[in-house]
């Protein structure tokens, strides 16, 4: 397309070029459409992920090199300071590891109370979050693991101390995963102190949720706790998500809108955890269907035959938000029924 | 078309770090202001060798660009072509306008770009950006005269090697 021709082959050019690119133009509406209604073009971003993989390592490795040298001259101190900190970090973990087998145990005496056959074990999977920038205004990582290590589209992702996201994509080494505050997100939470469930919309902003459509009448203020409520199946239920922080009228007066920030860090990660959920029997007997999802109220899907590294996992947040326990002599007072204590 | 075998080494090698460039990671308050680097690397080649540069081309060019960055399939195809397509239309003016002259129309271009975008943005349902949203074609602009001199100093260098 040289326009150093004749003026005629010059206007004939122009209008074959219009006409191409309105066939263009065609072509990527209809792709969109496809991919954004549809998601009919699945299949080719599988295809797509072996050449990803390579790029995404290639783009991040600035990062990964400038990270290897800070730890190549780290100095012993910062490691000692650190190795410390783990330590007692460790030491609190033990501590609350200790009241929550107790509770494990009286969780299980209650649900063969109630007659349910099935608990909810969660299974965990570390994975790192790569150093890769997608769109800026899309709240989306990159994992480093794939369905070839196991990874699902749909298993909810957490950090230290609160959910993350879920898993949207899940070629073989490279998986995708939605954040909580994506604009297109929506988690089912609860309201720990009341109880109340509601939804917590994403809203591009790393910091914010907004959980709008709130009665007036529901008792929600600032600094109340979330967690997910398991309705929807797609996240466990309990697992910490955020934190209210502010309520205010919406424009039309008729209901609430909080506020909340997320619990875990959307903006500085590293290492993340994959969540399975599967349903175990809780004993031999029959197999009846019973409520997939335990009562609410106790931080649910803590499996006892899990090793106790996992098992501290998705209670381990909900402490550290509520109750640092200090690893003393502090015994574990608040509401724990007489049955455990005096077994 | 005949195609001398060393010129489209550089335009591959141009391409290719653009995408990396776009990928790479920036910290997190800058990271809106990342310029449109295919684009702009696009630009630069439909000015200076149209010859390798095709409406197809670049559509393909986007749709690999979408799969790597996860966007939309076909958003930054459509972009790609939406921009070459102009720059071909004032190609001869563009390229004899001095440096000045020739970023305030690159601003232009990517200006319309990020309209462009936003309507994408509009019509799949994600809201309103923030302001910074529109920081990037500026610095894109900023960006131009250096990233322009540099892929005509990559252009000549494989001709001066084979001569």
């Amino acid at each position: 397309m040289n326009y150093m021709g004749n003026p005629a082959a010059r206007a004939a050019d122009a209008a074959r070029g219009t006409l191409r690119l309105v066939m263009y133009l065609v072509a990527a509406l209809i792709l969109m459409t496809a991919d954004h209604r549809g998601g009919y073009l699945d299949a080719l971003r599988e295809r797509a992920a072996t050449f990803r993989g390579p790029l995404y390592w290639l783009a991040a490795s600035p990062v990964r090199v400038a990270r290897d040298v800070t730890t190549a001259v780290n100095d012993q101190r910062a490691v000692i300071a650190e190795n410390h900190d783990l330590r007692e970090a460790l030491l609190r973990a033990r501590a609350q590891l200790a009241r929550q087998s107790t509770m494990d145990d009286e969780n299980i005496r209650l649900r063969a109370l109630l007659g349910s056959r099935y608990r909810l074990a969660l299974e965990a999977q570390m994975a790192a979050i790569i150093d890769v920038d997608l769109d800026p205004f899309r709240q989306r990582v990159v994992l480093d693991a794939g369905s070839a290590q196991g990874v699902r589209v749909g298993q909810a992702l957490m950090d230290a101390r609160g959910l993350l996201g879920q898993v949207i994509e899940a070629p073989p080494e490279r998986a995708v995963a939605l954040l909580i505050t994506d604009a297109s997100h929506t988690t089912p939470v609860e309201v720990v102190r009341t109880g109340l469930r509601t939804l917590a919309f994403g809203t591009g902003d790393g910091e914010k949720l907004r959980l709008p459509y709130i009665p007036f009448s529901a008792d929600v203020k600032a600094g109340d706790e979330l967690v997910t409520s398991g309705l929807g199946r797609r996240f466990p239920a309990g697992l910490p998500v955020a934190r209210i922080v502010t309520v205010e009228a919406d424009d039309s007066g008729t209901f609430a809108v909080a506020t909340a920030r997320p619990a875990a860090d959307l903006l500085r990660y590293g290492e993340v955890l994959l969540l399975r959920e599967e349903r175990v029997a809780m004993d031999a007997a029959t197999t009846d269907p019973q409520a997939p999802m335990g009562p609410p109220a106790l931080p649910a899907g803590v499996d006892a035959n899990l090793p106790p590294a996992l098992r501290a996992v998705p209670s381990a947040p909900n402490a550290d938000i509520a109750e640092p326990i200090v690893p003393s002599s502090d015994a574990p007072s608040p509401p724990r029924p007489t049955s455990a204590g005096t077994r | 078309m005949s195609r001398p075998r060393f010129p489209a080494l550089p335009l591959l090698a141009s391409l290719v770090g653009g995408l990396l460039l776009t990928l790479a990671p920036l910290p997190l308050a800058l990271a809106p202001f990342k310029p449109f680097w295919i684009a702009m690397i696009v630009i630069y080649w439909a000015l200076e060798q149209p010859e390798h540069i095709g409406l197809g081309r670049v559509f393909l060019l986007g749709l690999i660009c979408d799969l790597a960055t996860g966007a939309l399939l076909g958003e930054q195809a459509l972009r790609l072509t939406i921009i070459v397509f102009i720059v071909f239309r004032f190609r001869a003016r563009m390229r004899f306008f001095p440096m000045l002259q020739q970023s305030l129309a690159v601003f232009a271009l990517l200006l319309n770009d990020r309209v462009i975008a936003l309507a994408l943005r509009l019509l799949s349902g994600a809201g309103w950006p923030d302001y910074n949203f529109w920081g990037a074609p500026l610095v894109g602009t900023l960006f131009w005269p250096w990233l322009f001199l540099l892929l005509d100093e990559m252009r000549r260098m494989p001709r001066r090697g084979s001569q």
